[in-house]
């Protein structure tokens, strides 16, 4: 039957890894390379190499290729398209066949996609820009340990986005002092407090210490106020051993949620936790610490929107997504896009928001976008509008900065969210008349009064922020 | 900077809009509008104060499906509180897409400070 005979050397990879008459599958995995080949190199090489070396392809022809079906197992550059405005770059689109893939491994699927091929060199940089995960392939993920739906009735937290705060100075403070602030946090009002990222267990707060006194800050607050709440135990460690140590101590506190960092502790680790929380009914949520690094530079690494995804099929029911309007980058657009991507069951393609495919999650829960990061109560009427309900919003030192402390600066933020909620349900457009919306709550709430007071030097731009209803996309916005 | 207010010994609270003034009609009106503007079934739940902290309160007969009159909303809010006047009374909207619910909120506050 052997059709092909072996014949040793170097083929263009080209020959067998271009096909532009490829018709992609439901089944198959598909990917968008934004790659800047080296000079000389013709973009359907180039195109053709990253499907090689992400899939079947080594430099050379080898003699054990002909044992197995490779037309079956190869990747195929399908399309390229050129980069708006940018000569330099162009992007690839290559369908990889799912067998390709260990079921529900993320793990695997990024050795293969952003391994070795990042390094390669036919290419002067490479960037992953979306990815397509086939039904077939979301359905072996465990995905998020609880969702969205299922914290709403946990918590007992209906039509309108949480409220959340990281509790600061981020390094330093004794378990008791640090359990005093998130007492006065949640007291205030607030549903959430968070441990900050690189808060493991250090000489001046080990975690057993942490968790003893922030769980009885919690439940303090929850009797006083008779509303539910949690703090995010951050159980990132050193080791898998030692995490899940951490996680089952947090469970025997009664601690209803527990975080972790997805990237710098791994994929491995993330998917395992992920698998305890939903054996334990305990939420997930995930910082993303070193996400940067991976997802900034627009000519190399992952895009955001890649990681969010792998995010969700690894397992979290919150990640940071960035706030628009905030200290940190995010563009509104491209920021909406992943934020669907965290919680819709289904996203159409959509290049104005930078999503190159259609994805179809199935039942797959969603993740609760957190937007954390330089924000404050002349922010509430911006967020409200773009992160609509199901967001959970941390104003870090928009809480603790208060000029009354800690409860007045939650209680501020809650009378703002509460507002500008019952605004929007209104019918009134909440960024336009945000001055309005907070001036009007504010004759009810001193700790609100103070806080506009506060802040007001951070310019609240109103023509700005009006200009957002347009569908026009990437506005700058009102910054901090 | 003004002097430092202390804040009060903690209130107790009751989620989504508690930390508002109470609900005038015309503001309580406008909320069911956008309760039924949403295509969410209204409901109504109710219960002794010092059972509120569990997730089940007593339903009210039975969620309204299919009613959109403000007027029936409010009617069935009343005859609730009325049946039952030591109790917080909420109105809930039930999302039967997203199978939770899309509003709760508490009309009837029992104690002091609310309108109950």
């Amino acid at each position: 039957m052997a059709k092909a005979s072996f014949e040793a050397g170097v083929k263009d990879y080209r020959a067998t890894y271009w096909t532009p008459d490829y018709v992609p599958l439901d089944s198959d995995l598909l990917a968008v390379f934004k790659i800047v080949p080296q000079a000389g190199v013709p973009r359907e090489e180039a195109a053709a190499a990253v499907a090689a070396e992400s899939s079947t392809g080594t430099w050379t022809t080898v003699w054990t290729d002909l044992l197995t079906d490779l037309d079956y197992y190869r990747g195929r550059a399908y399309r390229i398209e050129p980069v708006p405005g940018d000569a330099t770059a162009f992007y690839a689109f290559i369908a990889y066949p799912i067998d390709l893939f260990e079921e529900g491994s993320v793990v695997n699927v990024l050795t293969s996609l952003v391994g070795n091929v990042f390094g390669f060199k036919a290419v002067r940089s490479l960037r992953l820009e979306d990815l397509r995960f086939p039904l077939a392939y979301v359905k072996t993920c465990g995905g998020p340990p609880n969702g969205i739906a299922l914290e709403r009735d946990r918590l007992n937290k209906y039509g309108r986005p949480l409220l959340g705060c990281t509790i600061k100075p981020k390094l330093g403070l004794s378990a008791k002092n640090y359990g005093r602030a998130v007492y006065e946090c949640l007291r205030g009002g607030l549903d959430f407090t968070k441990d900050d990222e690189n808060i493991n267990s250090q000489p001046f707060m080990r975690w057993q210490h942490r968790f003893e006194f922030v769980m009885e800050a919690v439940q303090k607050a929850e009797a006083e106020t008779g509303e539910r709440k949690g703090h995010y135990l951050n159980v990132t460690a050193p080791t898998p051993e030692e995490m899940y140590k951490r996680a089952e101590f947090a469970k025997s506190l009664g601690a209803p949620i527990i975080m972790h960092d997805f990237l710098t502790a791994g994929f491995t680790a993330n998917t395992g936790l992920a698998n305890w929380c939903r054996e334990n009914g305990m939420l997930l949520h995930i910082h993303r610490a070193m996400h940067a690094v991976l997802d900034r530079n627009p000519y190399h690494g992952i895009h955001f929107r890649v990681l969010t995804k792998c995010l969700r099929l690894s397992g979290g029911d919150h990640l940071h997504s960035g706030t628009v309007v905030g200290k940190l980058e995010g563009d509104r657009e491209a920021t909406i896009g992943w934020v669907d991507m965290m919680r819709e069951s289904f996203v159409p393609e959509n290049r104005t928001r930078g999503i190159f495919f259609d994805q179809d999650w199935g039942a797959m829960p969603g993740v609760m976008p957190v937007a954390s990061g330089g924000i404050h109560v002349w922010h509430m009427p911006a967020l409200t509008a773009i992160f609509g309900d199901d967001a959970c919003f941390q104003f870090g030192g928009g809480t603790l900065g208060h000029p009354w402390g800690n409860a007045a600066g939650a209680h501020a933020n809650r009378v703002a969210l509460e507002a500008c909620v019952e605004a929007r349900n209104q019918g009134r457009p909440v960024e336009r008349e945000g001055r309005e919306i907070l001036t009007e709550a504010a004759k009810h709430s001193p700790e609100l009064a103070i806080a506009m007071e506060t802040w007001k030097e951070i310019k609240f731009e109103f023509d700005t922020v009006d200009k957002l209803d347009a569908p026009a996309p990437s506005p700058q916005l009102a910054s901090v | 900077m003004s002097e430092i207010l202390p804040y009060e010994a903690t209130q107790r609270r009751g989620e989504t809009f508690s930390y508002l003034p109470p609900m005038t009609p015309d503001r309580l009106r406008k909320q069911i509008a956008y309760l039924v503007a949403q295509g969410w079934a209204p409901a109504i739940e109710h219960t002794e104060p010092e059972k509120a902290f569990s997730s089940f309160w007593y339903l009210w007969k039975l969620p309204m499906f299919g009613e959109t009159s403000i007027e029936r909303i409010l009617e069935e809010l009343e005859a609730c509180h009325r049946a039952n006047p030591g109790n917080h009374v909420r109105l809930l909207g039930y999302d039967n897409f997203a199978q939770s619910q899309g509003t709760a909120f508490i009309v009837y506050r029992a104690g002091a400070n609310g309108n109950a």
